[in-house]
């Protein structure tokens, strides 16, 4: 398939062709290692993550059978002063976030001062009733947030998408250095790349500072939905970082408003609840009758402010495809500034006029669901036969509020070895954010690369890999 | 420590012991059969799986002993093949990663993954006994993880619980099938003695050589008893077992300070073997005995589900 657009290349994209200086030393030693070796060690990555049982269970894959995601051993290299741009950007678009959901489920005074329409937050599927006038420590709605970026050129990133609910992934970005720190020593020792491995330590101390109480030593622990989930290796791995109770729906219940743990000692109180289920699925009495994965009273305890939970209850009204219109006004409503970071132009086929030109121009557009996610229900046009053109266009014609449509960003791409030997292929990037009392951001993120040649859809349940993300020490001199 | 992760690593303990047990049984039934001649089927009802492995039979066409080794090994209808167990063993193990150590958690997760890589393989020229050796070898070295890497805490003593109790229980069915497949009236003493069946027996637990040690005499249908029930320096020995299980439940008494059923019923079986004497055993009828025994195992282990809310 050929390439739909130009793309930066992160690499190569110097001035007249030449190495970028962040990659000088990756470039180096590509030319030192034989291919043999690469090979070989790309064998033993295989084998190290099977081993660990680092795997993912993809959805609608027979017996939720496990899988590992394809990991490729050239890093992806970002320079100080381009992390310490994004990072300025990831601090203010993620407060932005968290006022407006604060604001969402409170007075709404983004919707009495004409910003937002009341019916964006009220109306959305993901609204969840019960979160109104919840009164939250710090106030943080979202924090763990993972916002998609994406690069286009030299100086131009973009904010893909924020995922607010229960982002995944980080397990990648910490494995993926403790492979890569094993399998190419050398290449750390000619680069100075800042450690990401206090993400377990900052994730705890983000914990605990937003417990109710004011037990110096809150009890934290993680909720999962169980080792069927495909994540769930995620949820072991944090749990066991972080030394707390990873717990399924019916290790806890609920008596008198208050929140506790089954263990052989007896009932033990529990403070903070890291969770990675679904709102839909949090509490049979208050939300899905059917759900065995929850605890029964849970939101009351939630309400009645006995236990936090974290991220709160509600954030999908933050995230989906439509309201990411409105975070650039959110930045400068709440915040009074210019966004840093800027959006990806992005067409609601709900407004008739955006609608009309979506269905003009479908073939240059990439087409999404509002609450899709995951790569799933979506039209890149470009690379679609026109048969699949038409045939989207009649899903869209049906329900044309559920789709918003962005033109083919050409995503940078960086070197990454496939069956040919090293290509250039397309990447994204997911850094995670951490809000508590304060703030914080692990150097990088989660690079997804999609290994398809030409393709633009990095999800690892659409032939996706990962790649170690490589933020440079500011006194690192590319030499 | 929640109370679901007491219970997955006392069953994590259980199903690898009874993994072991059956690579052993595998073994020793295939040298039974290659020295002696002897029919293969009762091992099949040491576990009680008699009705199963019929079944199983009906459908198979090979020869008995390779379809029996088949039900022990492969057949995910067995609940105690080694397929089963290993893989019971493992999502126990795998719900509880946060809880175990990795040296642990990567010698099981090895052992199932070259299980499911054989099982994947053509059966034809699947090398049976390179497999059960294989297991048995792995077995060893995950016990061995667990014993060289495990935090001494309660998730420890769950799974040292889990792990005697189901050998101790193992080791007293095979005594109990085995014996009276010898010696149907259950009497000791007999005027001749085949010699490889009953070596066979010691070989389920790994004992022929233990055997020699301690009797320096030959093999005596009252001694093998003696050997695999009452003596405590025997490791597979139902008596050792039974006081590891003592053991670990004081020493979870002592961290909880609390005790109930489960605490006296251990320290009645562990005292009921510790104190008999294998002639008085022969008098009351090893049967009896043996069935005794195996019922207060089962009521055992319900008392520990109920005394550490394990259900």
């Amino acid at each position: 398939m050929a390439e739909a657009v130009k793309s930066f290349d992160e690499m190569r994209s110097g001035a007249d062709g030449a190495v970028r200086a962040p990659y000088r030393g990756v470039a180096r030693w590509l030319e030192r290692t034989s291919p043999e070796r690469v090979a070989a060690t790309r064998h033993e990555v295989d084998l190290f993550y099977r081993r660990h049982g680092i795997t993912f269970g993809a959805y609608g894959a027979v017996d939720g059978a496990e899988t590992t995601i394809p990991f490729d051993i050239i890093p992806r290299v970002i320079a100080w002063d381009e992390w310490e741009y994004l990072h300025k950007g990831l601090v203010q678009r993620v407060r932005a976030l968290n006022a407006f959901l604060a604001d969402a489920y409170g007075e709404r005074e983004i919707c009495r001062a004409g910003v937002i329409p009341e019916a964006q937050i009220l109306m959305n599927a993901e609204f969840v009733a019960m979160a109104q006038g919840l009164e939250l420590p710090g106030g943080v709605h979202a924090h763990i947030a993972g916002i998609d970026l994406v690069r286009v050129g030299e100086k131009d990133f973009y904010v893909l998408e924020d995922n607010v609910r229960t982002p995944s992934g980080v397990s990648y970005v910490l494995e993926n250095r403790e492979v890569m720190m094993r399998l190419a020593p050398e290449l750390f020792a000619a680069m100075r790349v800042l450690p990401v491995a206090d993400y377990s330590e900052e994730l705890l101390a983000t914990l605990r500072s937003v417990s109710f109480s004011d037990d110096a030593e809150p009890n934290v622990v993680l909720l999962t939905p169980g080792h069927y989930n495909s994540a769930y290796f995620e949820h072991a791995f944090l749990a066991d970082e972080m030394g707390i109770e990873l717990v399924k729906g019916s290790d806890l219940f609920v008596d008198e408003g208050r929140v506790y743990m089954r263990t052989p000692r007896g009932p033990q109180r529990v403070d903070v609840i890291y969770r990675r289920i679904d709102d839909a699925f949090l509490d049979p009495l208050a939300m899905r009758p059917d759900s065995y994965l929850g605890v029964a009273g849970l939101l009351g305890a939630v309400r009645a402010g006995r236990v936090n939970i974290v991220n709160a209850l509600g954030n999908g009204v933050a995230d989906d495809k439509s309201t990411y219109t409105y975070v650039p006004e959110m930045i400068r409503f709440y915040l009074g500034e210019a966004p840093i970071l800027q959006n990806v132009p992005t067409w609601r086929c709900d407004k008739p006029d955006d609608f009309k030109y979506v269905l003009e121009h479908l073939a240059e557009l990439v087409v999404k669901e509002v609450h899709g996610s995951g790569g799933k229900g979506m039209l890149v046009g470009p690379t679609s036969a026109k048969k699949e053109i038409e045939e989207f266009a009649s899903i869209v014609r049906a329900r044309p509020d559920n789709y918003i449509a962005q033109p083919t960003l050409a995503l940078s791409t960086c070197p990454t070895f496939v069956a040919q030997g090293v290509a250039p292929r397309h990447v994204d990037l997911r850094p995670f954010v951490l809000s508590g009392r304060k703030i914080t951001i692990v150097p990088g993120g989660l690079t997804r690369v999609a290994l398809k040649e030409g393709s633009l859809v990095v999800n690892s349940s659409q032939g996706g890999g990962t790649k170690d993300t490589w933020v440079l020490a500011p006194d690192h001199s590319a030499g | 420590m929640l109370s679901s992760t007491a219970k997955n690593l006392y069953w994590m303990g259980r199903y690898l012991q009874r993994a072991k047990t059956t690579a052993r049984l595998i073994e020793a039934t295939q040298r039974m059969v290659l020295q002696s001649g002897e029919e293969s089927e009762g091992v099949v009802a040491i576990f009680g799986m008699d009705d199963e492995f019929r079944h199983s039979q009906s459908q198979s066409e090979g020869a008995e002993l390779s379809s029996l080794i088949d039900f022990l090994t492969f057949d995910e209808n067995n609940p105690s093949s080694i397929v089963s167990s290993i893989g019971a063993a493992r999502r126990n193990a795998r719900e509880e990663r946060n809880n175990i150590t990795v040296d642990v958690w990567e010698s099981l997760n090895a052992l199932w993954l070259e299980l499911g890589a054989r099982l994947r393989a053509d059966r034809a020229t699947l090398d049976r006994t390179a497999l059960v050796e294989s297991v048995k070898k792995q077995a060893v070295m995950i016990f061995g993880a667990a014993q060289v890497t495990l935090l001494r805490d309660e998730a420890y003593n769950f799974f040292q619980l889990g792990a005697f109790l189901e050998r101790g229980d193992n080791t007293a069915r095979i005594l109990d099938v085995k014996f009276h497949h010898l010696r149907p009236d259950g009497s000791p003493h007999a005027d001749e003695m085949d010699y490889f069946a009953w070596s066979e027996v010691l070989a389920c637990i790994g004992a022929v050589r233990t055997y020699r040690r301690i009797y320096r005499s030959a093999l005596d249908p009252m001694k093998v008893a003696e050997l695999m029930m009452l003596r405590r320096d025997v490791p597979r020995s139902v008596h050792h077992c039974l006081w590891m299980v003592d053991l670990s439940m004081r020493e979870l008494a002592d961290a909880y300070g609390t005790r109930g059923e489960a605490d006296r019923l251990a320290g009645e079986l562990h005292a009921r073997l510790r104190y008999a004497r294998i002639d008085q055993v022969f008098d009351i009828g090893l049967a009896k005995f043996l069935g005794g025994m195996r019922d207060d195992i089962a009521l055992l282990s319900e008392e520990i589900g109920r005394q550490f809310l394990l259900d």
